[in-house]
């Protein structure tokens, strides 16, 4: 297995929730200490079927998500393995100080889940986007952040921490996302980026959903002659300082994009280790610091410019010193 | 046409627009809304002093729309009144409409954002309290879904109320016994239900929240006591008025199909007839 995964086809689009419920399901039937807790969330989390055939290891809590959080600390305190899912809007926002004290302080092994994030809610405005939980969960120390970029990397997260004893907050969105990877036939580290396409001439770094842009636009941008590399960053944190740094040095600019907010999300990382060390350019693509406007993921995102011709032109752009 | 009668109809026809924006949107929420449309008829067309051509004015009647996801009832009125143009209710929930899933104030006739549970209840709290401090004798109404009682921050904003003494404030339960995953006894009981506001210094009513005349009677009724918030539990059905719909936990937000959708306005169309 090498560190470069084969791409994969587009047509593939199965949802992360799904993928994630489908692993969760498989693992919580050989260990009984693994839980699934929901706020009335469990079909926005896609663990209908969980519920139905391991009752015993849903813990259902109604509309409540700090007493979802606190009472999964409890459970992790308590020897169990809880795996809470919850819209990303409302765990990472409403139950930030549960998580900042009853979890990443007091270290109990507690797994976030934050579905249907980003702006996959659509048109139910701001109040359902998820736009500020990396920001957020990033500052509280203790903490791990991850995305998946597809149902593969899904899998293998979950796979990876069912054994890793940290808290942990996965951010994924709500509808089918196309494959970014070939198979699942890779080897993920957490906290180990993996370059999707090695480059030298400028580096997109991406995660979650915007690898597959990210891979469309090296892509897109092979035909102009620009050898991109493309970094799928799947833990924020602890960040792969050094992929980032490799990156500046052997191809000298750098561009991120994110289903996030330009303050605090990826950008931010890598731009503080980037100007702590090498500083070269970057650029960081991503939501304004607004409301986002209405519409579906593939308008707001054509919308705000995370798009592959917005890439391309950027990259453009930087490397060719325009 | 008396005051009743008329009532009567505005709703009905106002669960006809509400449908026919889901289902041309292609997203929403429908059971909940039909649940509740009743209550916003009532207070809307009755009961609060509100004025669609000065929607900022200083003495009207607040309304906050706690259970911010019903939203298309909401709309159809706000649009039914004038506060905006009618044509409007046409970009429902579409690419860089106002008018999205939520309430939001960017909406003339809208107090608050919402659309995280658990928030209109303290907020309505604030605007009572600020009649008080001001001398203002505009009441404050806020409406809550009973899934939505498992926020803790609606209990923080139900002492403070009593604590207060917000006589001016009048919270509505839509008790429609469904929330997304099922009956609200199942995921998280709230019985007995009237018996906790009490406790905690609200005066409780009990009303049937589908039946005009009952909440008309009730409504104008409030306070019933100086000195103590009106808590209103209004036991309605979730998906009122389109029979397929009624009780069915689904319906929180299935979009009617093409035939679905063609059955209930004309079971609507049916019960406008009979209100003729
Ligand atoms: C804080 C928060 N958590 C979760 C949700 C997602 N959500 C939207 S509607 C709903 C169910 C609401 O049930 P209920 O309050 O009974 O409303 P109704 O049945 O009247 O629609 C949930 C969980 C939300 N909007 N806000």
């Amino acid at each position: 297995m090498s560190n470069v995964a084969l791409k994969g086809d587009k047509g593939n689009k199965i949802a992360n929730r799904q993928a994630i419920s489908e692993t969760l399901l498989n693992l919580a039937k050989e260990n009984k200490n693994i839980l699934v807790v929901t706020s009335d969330s469990r079909g926005s989390a896609s663990l209908v079927d969980f519920g139905k055939q391991l009752p015993d290891q849903i813990v259902e809590v109604g509309i409540a998500e700090q007493n979802l959080v606190g009472v999964a600390s409890g459970l992790a305190a308590s020897g169990k393995k809880p795996f809470v899912a919850s819209p990303a809007c409302f765990l990472s926002m409403r139950s930030i100080e549960q998580i900042k004290v009853d979890v990443a302080y007091s270290n109990t092994n507690v797994k976030l889940i934050g579905i249907s994030g980003g702006v996959s809610y659509g048109a139910l405005g701001m109040s359902h986007h998820s736009l500020q939980d990396l920001a957020v969960t990033r500052a509280i120390p203790g903490l791990d952040v991850m995305m998946p970029a597809d149902r593969h990397e899904a899998k293998k997260m979950i796979e990876a921490l069912v054994e890793y004893d940290r808290p942990v907050y996965v951010r994924i969105g709500r509808n089918p996302v196309e494959d970014s990877y070939a198979s699942d036939n890779y080897d993920f580290q957490i906290g180990k980026a993996i370059t999707m396409k090695e480059g030298t001439d400028i580096t997109v770094i991406a995660t979650g959903e915007t690898v597959r842009i990210a891979l469309d636009s090296a892509e897109a941008l092979q035909q102009e002659g620009i050898d991109c590399r493309v970094i799928n960053m799947h833990t924020i944190k602890p960040l792969d300082k050094e992929a980032i740094l490799k990156a500046a040095e052997e191809t000298g600019s750098i561009i991120t994009i994110e289903e996030h907010s330009i303050y605090g999300g990826l950008g931010s990382a890598v731009a503080e280790v980037v100007s702590q060390s090498n500083p070269v350019p970057v650029r960081i693509l991503g939501l304004p610091d607004e409301p986002a406007i209405a519409g579906k993921t593939a308008e707001v995102f054509e919308y705000y410019g995370l798009s592959v011709d917005n890439v391309k032109k950027i990259a453009i752009q930087m490397v060719r010193g325009l | 046409m008396n005051k009743i009668e008329f009532l009567k109809r505005k709703a009905t026809e106002i669960r006809k627009e509400l449908l026919t924006m889901i289902y041309e949107a292609g997203t929403g929420h429908t059971g909940g809304s039909l649940s509740n449309t009743d209550i916003l008829t009532v207070l809307y067309y009755h009961i609060m002093n509100v004025d669609p051509n000065n929607p900022k004015w200083e003495d009207r009647d607040r309304y906050v729309q706690s259970k911010g996801h019903a939203v298309e009832s909401y709309w159809a009125i706000l649009a039914d009144k004038g506060f905006f143009p009618k044509e409007e209710l046409k970009t429902f929930s579409q690419f860089n409409t106002r008018l999205i899933g939520h309430p939001n104030n960017k909406v003339p006739g809208v107090e608050m954002n919402t659309g995280a549970l658990g928030h209109g209840l303290p907020i309505s709290v604030g605007m009572a309290l600020a009649a008080k401090m001001d001398r203002k004798s505009y009441r404050v109404y806020t409406l809550m879904g009973d899934g939505e009682q498992a926020e803790g921050s609606v209990w923080e904003g139900a002492m403070a109320a009593s604590h207060y003494k917000l006589d001016n404030l009048v919270a509505i339960i839509d008790r429609n016994g469904l929330q997304i995953t099922g009956s609200t006894e199942d995921v998280m009981s709230l019985e007995p239900f009237g018996a906790k506001w009490s406790a905690f210094g609200w005066e409780v009513v009990e009303v049937d929240g589908n039946d005009i005349e009952q909440l008309v009677t009730v409504l104008e009724n409030t306070p019933n006591v100086a000195g103590k918030p009106t808590l209103i539990v209004a036991n309605t059905v979730k998906g009122k008025g389109i029979s397929f719909a009624e009780n069915v936990a689904k319906w929180h937000h299935h979009v009617p199909s093409k035939e679905e959708y063609q059955l209930a306005i004309e079971e609507l169309s049916k019960q406008l007839e009979v209100q003729q």
